[in-house]
């Protein structure tokens, strides 16, 4: 049974094609990643899902009920922590909870008790009574969250939700995360951070320039690839004209699947090859042609690997090509009511 | 978190429309005015601006002749009434502040999130909101009138006053809120905020008479909104009543206090409407 069904979405901000044909099924109970690299269409996703954008085209169902036609019964449902936290600074953390509970129409009495509870889980009792503008990032995370979880959603939803945080706040929320998960809560939550996505979840989709290009459990995923991993240099700093042509000369190598340049990391040669025993024969090529071995990784598939092999370049190498050509303030602007 | 908080509540199928609704106004409602506590400056900067017309413009002309207006009153108890009705016009065109900086920093898409039972909550907060505060305001003004010995319009006077106040106040929040969500950005509103306000009091009844004005700007304040509130209260601080009498001579005709009253309910009306596509729009 799917609590989350898309289907072949489509969004487009004028000439921006966001989604391009994006599905993808979330079982119920099941803690859901969405990996890609900044840009790739996840906060368009979770927005269409969350019903605060419409889709060009596909189709939205959560626990079979279509969110374009019946938004209201799925806003119940759903918890929604967004990338951007919008606080209202002038209010404390706790008038902003009470907001919250009567925006969903909890009883009083309840509302006041959830509320307890979470500050209490949430170890937010020291500030709660402060103005949210006082607050530091990883306070206004956890505000967040527990705004997200006031009303005990089904489905919770999160957009990066660890993104610039100390790696203490990080673990506790991936502890609060698996909890939930335990006591039957879906989850879905967006990152671009492998070793989230490879912690948490127990499926995952990676997805790139608005489409799914993988899909499934991260560890048959990192199966279905097949063959090893290996990371070389010729020298400490190498130029893109000598690494591409170190590249054509391995491509050749018997046992060699693929070989790439990764900008990202100083133009070093990612392979994919059969077995380690092909590491002697690379070593072997690279004498002949008096290159060498600066250093040499040899490892098994991992996802930025599943990733590469989908898209053909590396999820950094994405990020790095991504944050050049956007414009972060037009695109608030623009999505704006 | 034990597991058995999660199975504690359940909200999903609960019938109760009418009292959701007045949850989440009076909710959304609390906010403002916590806000208004917590930065006063624009509820005092909303009194001051109004007090210090009254007392400089008071003071020009004290020393006019009692013959220089119609009726014979002081320019003081003239101006009383523009005065009153300028500060609740001024508190109610700020209206749409509020909900642009929501607009701008995403906290519409927390409201836009939830559950609501109905989105015209947001905006039912904003009327009652900017509706109390406008009229406090003006209460404020007219204290401060009184003590200036411009005179008090007695208990049944108030009354008219108030209801003349909230018919206005009613139109000019939905023109407020309406740019709110048409205008891109608060810099866009304030400007336009800006320009419309004095214009609007100047070619009005507020400062002078009709029978003062050349015939152009006469025609201008014979259709302004802000007349048809000014002259029903200069009505009830002269000591007049009945809505039944000609209380503004302008050159299309003579128009009497339900005449004023009847223009300012259409208005309002007419403006909720005008912008009703657009808020279903941006808050569907
Ligand atoms: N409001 C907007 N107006 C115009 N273009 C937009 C808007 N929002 C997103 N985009 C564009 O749509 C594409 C997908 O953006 P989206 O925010 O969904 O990506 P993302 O995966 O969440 O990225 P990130 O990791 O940076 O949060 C990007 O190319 C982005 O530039
Ligand atoms: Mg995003």
């Amino acid at each position: 049974m799917y609590l989350i069904e898309l289907q072949e979405l489509v969004k487009s901000y004028g000439t921006v094609k966001a989604l391009n044909g994006l599905s993808l099924k979330v079982p119920n109970g099941c803690l859901y990643g969405l990996l890609g690299p900044n840009g790739s269409g996840k906060t368009t996703t979770l927005r269409i899902l969350c019903t605060l954008l419409a889709p060009d085209a596909g189709q939205v169902k959560v626990a079979g009920l279509d969110v374009v036609k019946d938004p209201r019964s799925v806003r119940r449902q759903l918890g929604y922590v967004a990338q951007e936290v919008a606080i209202d600074k002038i209010l404390t953390g706790l008038e902003l909870l009470q907001l919250q509970g009567d925006l969903y129409h909890l009883p009083s009495n309840e509302r006041d008790i959830r509320i307890a509870e979470l500050i209490e889980r949430l170890d937010m009792k020291a500030w709660i009574t402060r103005r949210c503008g006082s607050y530091s990032g990883g306070m206004r995370r956890r505000l967040d969250l527990a705004s997200g979880l006031l009303h005990q959603p089904k489905l919770l939803v999160l957009d990066e939700p660890t993104v610039g945080l100390d790696i203490e706040s990080r673990s506790a929320i991936w502890q609060l995360l698996f909890e939930l998960k335990s006591q039957g809560t879906t989850i879905l939550l967006s990152s671009h951070y492998l070793e989230e996505v490879e912690a948490l979840a127990d499926q995952m989709a990676i997805i790139d320039e608005g489409r799914v290009i993988a899909q499934g459990a991260p560890d048959d995923l990192k199966k279905q690839l097949g063959g090893d991993r290996v990371t070389l240099r010729v020298r400490e700093f190498s130029d893109e004209n000598e690494s591409e042509q170190v590249r054509k000369l391995l491509a050749n190598v018997d046992g060699v699947r693929q070989v790439v340049v990764n900008r990202a990391q100083g133009f070093s040669l990612n392979l994919v090859v059969d077995d380690e025993n092909v590491l002697p024969r690379l070593r072997e090529e690279l004498d002949r042609s008096k290159l060498q071995v600066f250093a040499l990784s040899h490892s098994r598939p991992s996802l930025d690997d599943v990733y590469l092999q989908a898209t053909g370049r590396t999820l950094m190498d994405a990020e790095l090509s991504a944050s050049g050509n956007r414009d972060v303030k037009l695109e608030s602007k623009q999505a704006m009511r | 978190m034990t597991s058995s908080d999660y199975v504690a509540f359940d909200y999903s199928d609960k019938k109760k429309g009418g009292a959701d609704l007045r949850q989440e106004t009076f909710a959304l409602t609390r906010r403002l005015f916590i806000q208004l506590v917590r930065r006063p400056s624009t509820l005092v900067a909303g009194v001051l601006q109004p007090l210090i017309w009254l007392v400089l413009f008071g003071a020009l002309f004290s020393k006019a002749p009692d013959s220089l207006l119609p009726g014979g009153i002081s320019y003081g108890r003239f101006l009383g009434a523009g005065v009153i009705v300028f500060t609740a016009f001024s508190g109610a065109l700020n209206a749409g502040l509020p909900v642009m900086f929501d607009r701008e920093f995403g906290f519409l898409n927390r409201l836009l999130v939830a559950p609501l039972s109905s989105r015209s909550s947001i905006i039912f907060a904003s009327v009652i909101y900017i509706t109390s505060i406008s009229l406090l305001q003006s209460i404020a003004i007219m204290g401060t009138a009184f003590f200036l010995g411009y005179g008090w319009p007695g208990f049944a006077g108030l009354l008219l006053v108030l209801l003349t106040l909230l018919l206005l106040v009613f139109a000019v929040t939905a023109l407020s809120l309406g740019l709110a969500f048409a205008l891109p950005g608060h810099i866009e509103l304030i400007a336009v905020i800006f320009v419309v306000n004095l214009p609007l009091l100047f070619a009005s009844t507020a400062l002078a008479p009709i029978s003062y004005m050349p015939a152009w700007l006469g025609w201008l304040a014979a259709v302004n909104p802000l007349t048809f509130a000014i002259e029903p209260i200069r009505a009830a601080y002269g000591g007049t009543l009945d809505l039944g009498l000609v209380i503004l001579h302008a050159p299309y005709g003579d128009v009497t206090g339900y005449g004023c009253l009847s223009i300012l309910i259409a208005l309002s009306l007419g403006l909720f409407l005008l912008i009703s596509p657009l808020l279903n729009r941006k808050l569907a």
